[in-house]
């Protein structure tokens, strides 16, 4: 961009590149990240992003408490859809330990991970709509996540911070009423999206702020290491779901939607075209679910039953070796991905046999979209930054664990 | 599935590969630190094994329990094959070093960043060889073994203490 610097020679004003640190605490930079920018007037030539702000050591902590109790520290990672989190951690740790969750299980945990993605969507959507001075769009979205929010406090008992899958099983079953309280939900939340999409999709301010903005190829996205709808808005179909489906994803019909250009505008229809999809496998799911147990059938990994707590001395002592020594996973190493909300998150789980886990690695779909948002505002202005940095979605917990 | 991967490796880099393993199924390949480079090159570029996203890098640390006590993980994948692999490169606590793989995918420059600032490997020929969770100062690699998970470092001083 060094051709568009001014000569002042003529004694014209002095236009020498300046230096912008823009962040941490920065409105639009949601989640604290700092942005250094070097400017030409309000075209960004070079950036340099910092992260790391919300840095807790979720590794290390990791590191020190058995199997079951690192799922309340993955509901942190992506605390927007904690519910695919826990799915992915449990998934990893089962893999490991060599069995596989029940079949009812599996659809319960398919039915939430979906609900949490939905969530996940329309936040990001709406907070970059929000960004662009879209604030009813941004209310819509809250709203119908807000809706979904206090279905799943229904089932899991937390709004926020479910922690509900437990290694080989869940916490509880759905309630009695779920799919007719799920029908209500589902009738609003699709009515809102329609209001949504009715405001922005073909919106002239919209429209100038977010196409041909933040572009990447699919080639460059490939190699920055881009998973989930970043990836697929440039026109690449890898979804874990498709590629190497998971749980009962290979029984559900759904497509994946793809963009062309990359730019922000197809992140932002990627999303609320796999908001569509996931309403579509929920649909399915439940048409699908059989009735049986949840948790699978081994005393070495699922707390027994309370009543058997209190009153046999088996049960009082297994729940007791459970709670204090953890589930025993046999020695291996084990690397396991499922689709989160912003792309593929891997857990890569080491064992030493312990109690505990010797090494347990997230692999943050965050961190890598971010590492590239860094070339994707560079030759656009400084106000683009602001909705390029809102649809990649970056989420703090994610990115710096 | 990926086992054709690992047999295309020990074709080429016969020597260098110190052992394969596919534990729960996951395909990993042990290899020297010398190769690294031409391996993931090869990976890449050749057209039947077709690695385009680099899904991983981190690191283990072995406190004790082995002779090399780090040991560099790369989990790759290609999505027109769409097969996987994992590669480990071990290394010694004394020469903690290895050939940034920056020139092979752009992508993982952040991972070995992280590797650095978390673990203390350095990648020789890294762009930009900063810490990246932690700040400029920072004492110690937070993740290896021998580092107690109670240790405090504030980056400003405490209330009522002097800075």
């Amino acid at each position: 961009m060094s051709e568009l610097l001014i000569e002042t020679e003529d004694g014209d004003l002095d236009s020498a590149p300046m230096n912008l640190q823009m962040g941490p605490s920065h409105p639009a930079m949601h989640g604290t990240i700092k942005m250094r920018l070097k400017l030409d007037g309000e075209i960004v030539q070079r950036s340099d992003i910092e992260v790391g702000y919300l840095h807790r050591g979720f590794e290390k902590s990791c590191e020190s408490v058995t199997w079951t109790q690192v799922l309340p520290y993955t509901d942190r990672l992506n605390y927007v859809s904690p519910l695919c989190n826990n799915v992915g951690y449990c998934m990893a740790v089962e893999k490991l330990i060599g069995v596989t969750a029940t079949e009812r299980c599996q659809y319960i945990r398919t039915i939430m991970a979906e609900t949490s993605r939905i969530g996940d969507h329309l936040t990001c959507v709406g907070a970059s709509a929000m960004e662009l001075g879209a604030f009813t769009a941004f209310l819509y979205a809250i709203e119908a996540r807000e809706e979904l929010w206090r279905l799943t406090e229904a089932v899991t008992g937390a709004r926020l911070t479910h922690s509900y899958c437990r290694i080989g099983g869940l916490k509880d079953d759905l309630p009695l009423d779920f799919e007719a309280s799920y029908r209500v939900v589902e009738k609003k939340v699709r009515s809102l999206i329609y209001d949504i999409r009715a405001l922005l999709d073909t919106n002239r301010i919209f429209l100038d702020r977010m196409k041909d903005i933040g572009c990447i190829s699919a080639e460059r996205a490939l190699s920055l290491g881009f998973t989930g709808p970043c990836l697929r808005s440039t026109g690449h179909d890898y979804d874990v779901r498709k590629y190497a489906p998971y749980m009962i994803y290979d029984r559900l019909d759904f497509e994946v939607p793809v963009g062309v250009k990359g730019d922000n505008y197809d992140r932002y229809l990627v999303r609320l075209e796999e908001v569509d999809q996931s309403l579509r496998m929920i649909d399915q799911c439940f048409k699908q679910i059989p009735a049986g147990p949840i948790n699978v059938d081994d005393g070495r990994l699922v707390l027994p039953a309370k009543d058997e707590v209190y009153h046999s001395i088996e049960g009082t002592i297994a729940h007791f070796k459970l709670i204090m020594d953890g589930i025993k996973v046999p020695p291996g190493e084990v690397y396991s991905y499922t689709e989160a909300g912003n792309g593929e998150l891997g857990f890569y789980l080491i064992s030493t046999g312990e109690g505990r886990p010797y090494k347990c690695r997230v692999r943050p779909p965050c961190w890598a979209l971010m590492q590239g948002v860094a070339e994707m505002v560079e030759g656009y202005q400084i106000a683009d930054i602001v909705p390029t940095f809102g649809s990649i979605n970056m989420i703090g917990g994610e990115c710096d664990r | 599935m990926s086992q054709y991967v690992v047999g295309r490796i020990q074709e080429k880099f016969g020597a260098a590969v110190l052992s394969t393993h596919a534990s729960q199924g996951d395909d990993t390949v042990v290899i020297e630190r010398g190769v690294l480079l031409d391996l993931l090159f090869f990976l890449r570029d050749d057209a039947e094994l077709a690695f385009n996203l680099p899904i991983d890098l981190t690191v283990v640390d072995w406190y004790r329990l082995r002779e090399l006590r780090f040991e560099v993980v790369y989990h790759l994948l290609s999505t027109s094959k769409r097969h996987r692999i994992r590669i480990k490169v071990p290394l010694d606590e004394d020469d903690l070093k290895l050939d940034s793989s920056f020139p092979v995918w752009p992508g993982l420059d952040w991972f070995e960043r992280e590797a650095w600032d978390l673990y203390g490997v350095t990648f020789e020929g890294h762009p930009n060889h900063k810490r990246i969770l932690m700040w400029e100062g920072f004492e110690g690699h937070p993740l290896r073994k021998d580092y107690p998970i109670n240790q405090r470092q504030p980056m400003t001083a405490l209330l009522g203490e002097k800075a």
